[in-house]
Order: structure tokens, then sequence, then C-alpha cells
């Protein structure tokens, strides 16, 4: 099979490591086609990941890929921006790993409006390792560390970045690939901290048939107009966030020369 | 008339932070990510205030883990880069430093070393990051550590650090403390040279269409991960014949020729040495030492011949012995013993008694 989009690929590598039904592979090529569209070069990209199911998607790219430590891939794609501006970076992130392990850098990131993308993929639990709670799982799941519930209330990414000071926000699932391909684009060429949430959910762990999931997706999720980001609820999905403002490479290389 | 009175001399009074500032910049150093902390932030603060102008970037991060991941992300991008730390910065440091070793990334850690463990004694000097510096993150690791002793040696040896990293393509440690760090010494060193006369920047492997895989997996000849005992065993061999190189192992032997008494010394203590070995030769005892710059990889080799006639080796130190224990590996059958100080220098006179007990 061979279709615009799997040039960018490593096709060597594949089949990809992760469980049938994961919305990791669908991130994986939504974002491939999506990187088709914006019409960047493709070696003056690169692509950063952090550690956990997400991480191993640099794997599968075809590009300059960093595959960095748990929690840190912001702090790495920081280095790496600000040491050539001309670099487009992507970032992709789990949700352990974006807003647990790496949440310090995940807000600094947004209060700085450095341009980066982050896709952070959110399966609201750690997979990789097993299948424990994260800070996304909703209150009251039943995880292999939360036997008698989840005591602790979950982080709204979205709302968390938004309020951070990152100038593009999106969410959207791993059934709404059309808008997400769009999201994805749009992020990429967004000039300041842009993020897209893809919620993918995990068949594995939540022990769910993946048509089931994405069933879910499809009837719980809806979009909807917002008019702040106080608004946004767990389910609502869409654009929250589009402004310009100050970007932190441009400004940190104008310190001398205004 | 005025009178003119013009006084030639090129020595200034320089703190070691501040000699570490201008070697980074004569090397081409252009990104500096750090965070601040007792007692190197001086070297942030000269960073901070000279990179801008020389094209330079100087971020402060919102931690340590973010500073090293930083610098080594812009060390991929192609910058000469570093970060500098103490301590408690130091440790989390560790992890993202094995991630510099196994991906190969020339980057210069600077520890200026204060008392611990822990928030220990913030402005108090110790030589307690040693065994930390050598195997600090967690696995086997390649890394060069290299400890100055004066002022003088912090801009040498931080000028060494770059080279060393970029040709070996390892993360290197410079290991100050806070004696060195901020103490002032009347020194001749190379000036803060011009923008145009110097080469910023490092070895690019990103943005350049190599569309290589980095990762702190374990990985094969592609660069690809993979999990296979006999590709990580070649892998980790590889890396480790990478710093047994000789060259890389530097020291420096004081009266070692007829020595029965030898110093095995590194970084401050090196100087109470220096002045109880002259103490010791007016006495007409033959006394002698070893001063270790290159604390990974050891050169044994040379700490072997220097020892040869040496009926008692003392090894000085500002912990609780980190390096006697290595000293003592290496010469296993001599008489091998260390002397601890905490947060303060051993003296001189402290160095003698123990000779002539």
């Amino acid at each position: 099979m061979k279709n615009v989009y799997t040039d960018l690929l490593r096709t060597e590598y594949l089949p990809h490591v992760w469980c049938a039904g994961c919305g990791n592979g669908i991130v994986l090529g939504v974002f491939a086609k999506a990187f088709g569209y914006t019409g960047i070069n493709r070696d003056s990209t690169v692509i950063v990941s952090g550690i956990g199911c997400s991480g191993r998607i640099t794997q599968y790219l075809n590009f300059d890929t960093v595959h960095t430590t748990h929690g840190r891939a912001l702090a790495f794609a920081t280095g790496i921006k600000l040491a050539n501006p001309e670099l487009n970076v992507v970032v992709f992130m789990g949700d352990g790993d974006a807003a647990a392990i790496g949440g310090n850098h995940l807000i600094h990131a947004a209060r700085r409006n450095i341009d980066l993308t982050a896709i952070i993929i959110n399966n609201s639990l750690y997979g990789m390792t097993g299948g424990q709670v994260a800070p996304t799982t909703p209150e009251g799941k039943v995880t292999k560390t939360t036997p008698f519930g989840n005591p602790e209330h979950p982080f709204d990414i979205s709302k968390l970045v938004a309020a951070a000071g990152a100038t593009y926000v999106a969410r959207f699932t791993s059934y709404h690939i059309k808008w997400l391909e769009k999201a994805i684009a749009e992020a990429m060429l967004h000039k300041g901290f842009s993020v897209v949430e893809v919620i993918i959910g995990c068949p594995t762990h939540w022990r769910i048939k993946p048509p089931e999931l994405m069933k879910i997706q499809k009837e719980k999720y809806r979009r909807r107009n917002y008019s702040s980001i106080h608004e946004i609820k767990p389910w609502d999905i869409g654009v929250f966030v589009r402004e310009i403002k100050p970007e932190f490479t441009e400004r940190i290389r104008g310190i001398i020369n205004p | 008339m005025k009178v003119e009175l013009e006084v030639e001399t090129k020595k200034e009074l320089l703190q070691g932070n501040e000699a570490v500032v201008r070697a980074a910049i004569n090397s081409g150093c252009n990104f500096f990510a750090g965070y601040p902390i007792t007692p190197s932030s001086e070297i942030a603060h000269g960073m901070a205030e000279l990179l801008p102008k020389y094209d330079g970037i100087f971020v402060q991060m919102e931690d340590e883990l973010a500073s090293i991941s930083a610098a080594i992300g812009a060390a991929l991008a192609g910058a000469r880069a570093m970060t500098a730390t103490s301590g408690p910065g130091f440790s989390l440091m560790q992890e993202s430093i094995g991630y510099a070793a196994i991906t190969e990334t020339p980057v210069v850690i600077f520890d200026v070393m204060r008392a611990g463990p822990s928030t220990g004694i913030p402005t108090a000097p110790s030589q307690g990051d040693v065994l930390q510096a050598k195997h600090g993150s967690h696995g086997d690791y390649p890394i060069v550590v290299l400890a100055p002793a004066t002022v003088r040696d912090s801009y040498h040896l931080t000028e060494e650090a770059f080279k060393v990293a970029e040709e070996y393509h390892v993360p290197v440690i410079v290991l100050s403390d806070e004696i060195i760090g901020h103490m002032r010494e009347s020194v001749e060193l190379p000036k803060l040279k011009a923008r145009d006369e110097i080469k910023f920047g490092g070895i690019k492997r990103l943005g350049i269409g190599l569309r290589k895989h980095i990762t702190g997996l374990v990985y094969d000849e592609t660069g690809m991960p993979t999990t296979e005992p006999e590709k990580y065993e070649k892998l980790l061999k590889r890396l480790f014949s990478k710093i047994e190189d000789e060259k890389l192992m530097k020291y420096k032997m004081e009266e070692t020729e007829d020595a029965e008494i030898l110093f095995v010394t590194y970084g401050s203590t090196y100087r109470s040495a220096k002045t109880a070995v002259k103490i010791l030769r007016s006495k007409s005892i033959r006394a002698g030492l070893f001063k270790i710059e290159t604390l990974n990889p050891m050169p044994e080799r040379a700490l072997k011949k220097a020892s040869e006639n040496a009926s008692r080796i003392i090894v000085p130190e500002m912990n609780m012995g980190q390096i006697v224990k290595e000293v003592k590996a290496i010469l296993c059958d001599r008489d091998v013993i260390g002397i601890s100080s905490f947060a303060e220098l051993t003296t001189p006179e402290t160095l003698v008694r123990a000779v002539e007990a």
C-alpha cells in the first residue's frame, strides 16, 4: 500500500508496538497526513517524544527524531528550538509524560509561549507500565493503583495549558480524525506554543473493545462554541484558544538588538 | 603637566566561576541553560551577561531537570552547550546525563560542589560529588570528569571540557568546589576574545537532513531500538572504549621522582598538599604529589608509576573518602591512607602531622 504519507513513515519498522485498536497508531497516521498539508520542509522539522506508549511514535516517523527521557521532551525541545529557531519542532507526549512527571515543563513552555507544537496523546492512564492511575484519570475510576477507585480529581490538560499561556489549544478524539488533522496542521503553522490534546482511551487497560471506545468518543464528545476557557467541560472538543502573543525564541534573540 | 603612570601588568584578580565563564565563551560555547544554585550562580550570571552579546542563548529554566535537557537538546541542534549547578541540582540532572552518554551528545556540566548530602551546607565546600559524577546516573556509561584545583585550572579545564566533549562525543563533567568557585586568585589568563575571533557552535545532528532516530533506548548500528543482549553488549563496549585513551587522562606530578611520601590529590585539596610537600621537603622528608586532573577515566598507569618509590600514599579529600577507595584498588599492594576533612580544607599542618605520625 502506497499513499501520500507513507513516505513520511519508517515503514520498515512497522508493524508498530501498540496494541490492536490503540489510538496512538491513528494519531501517527493523522499526523503524517496533516504534515503533508502544511507544506513545511521535512528536513527542517524535528520530532521529539517522551517516554511511554506515545513516546514510541518518533521511531516510525521518517524525520529527525529524538526520543528523550520521561517527562523532559518539552525541555529538550526548548533547547533544540532556541539553538536553531529555523527548526519546526513537534513534541509528542502522553498524559502522564506531559501532565505528571513533565507537568512543570508543560506549564513553563506555555508560559514562555515558545514556538513548539505539543501533541498530547491522552489515554487517561499509564499504558506502557500496566494501566496505573494518571493525573488525567477520572475520579472514581478503577486502575491497577486505584483498586478502590481513583480518589483524586483529574487535570483537564487543555484548560491547564490555556490557563498557563498556550496560544493555540485544541482537543479532539481519535474518532474525530478530520478535525484532528486540521488542528494538528494549524498547530504546526501557529507561531507560539500550540497544544493539541488527543483523547484516545486505552482498549487494553480499560478492557473495552476498540469499536466500543470509538462509539463513546463519537457519542459523548461534542464540539461547540466557547467564549471562555472556563466553559470547557471534559467532554468538550474543538479549538479552544487561538491567539497571537510575542513568541519566546524571537524575544530572547532580540534581547541585545531589539 | 599630567603625569601618566602606567603599570604594565597582565595579572588580574579573578574568581574561579568567572574564569569558567571566560573559558566557555572563548571556547565557542553559545548555549547555557541553568537554574540558580549556590555556589555556582556566578557562572549563570556571567553567561547571562555575555552570551546575548555573542549571539548566544542564555536561558534560565524551571529546574535542573529542564536545564540539562535543554542543554542536550541544544547540543543536538548544533550549539556548543553547557549548564552549571551544585550538588542538589546535579542529582536532579543525573537521568539526562545518562541520556547524553548513551546518545553520545557533547555537553559540558559544571558542578561547583558544596557540602551534602541533601541541602547540606550550601555555602561550604566539599568534594562529595566525586562518585556521583563518575557513576551518578543509572546503568553503565562512559563519562569524562575533570577536576580543577585553582582559578587557572578552572579556565583551562573548562576549555579542555568543551574540546573533549566534541572530540569524543561524550558529556564532560567539571567538578569544581565552593573554594575554587568563589576564591579570587591573581592569575594571568587569556583575555575575553572578540566575537569574530571565536568559532561558536558544535556538531549538528538535527536539521541537516540525516533523518536519524536519537533514543535513550539501547540501539543497534542503525540507531533503532533493540533488546538483543549481544547488541547491548556491543554498544556498551563501544561507548566505553571511546574514553579508554591515555590522551584524556590528565595529571600533574610534582617532586615525585624520589618521593617516599606521595600525596594523591585533586581539586582544592591539592593546594594543602602542595604546601605540605614544601614543609616536608624543608624537613628533608622526600614528599611529592600526584595531582589528578581527570577523575574519569583515571590516569592509572601514571599513578602506578609515580608511586613506585613511595612507602606511603596519602589521599586527602573533603569527603568521607571517595577517591581513596579507587586509589587503593589501583595500588592494591601499597600502604594507602585517606585523610578526610569536612566543609573546609585539610590544612597543610594536618597533612604534615599525618606523615610524621
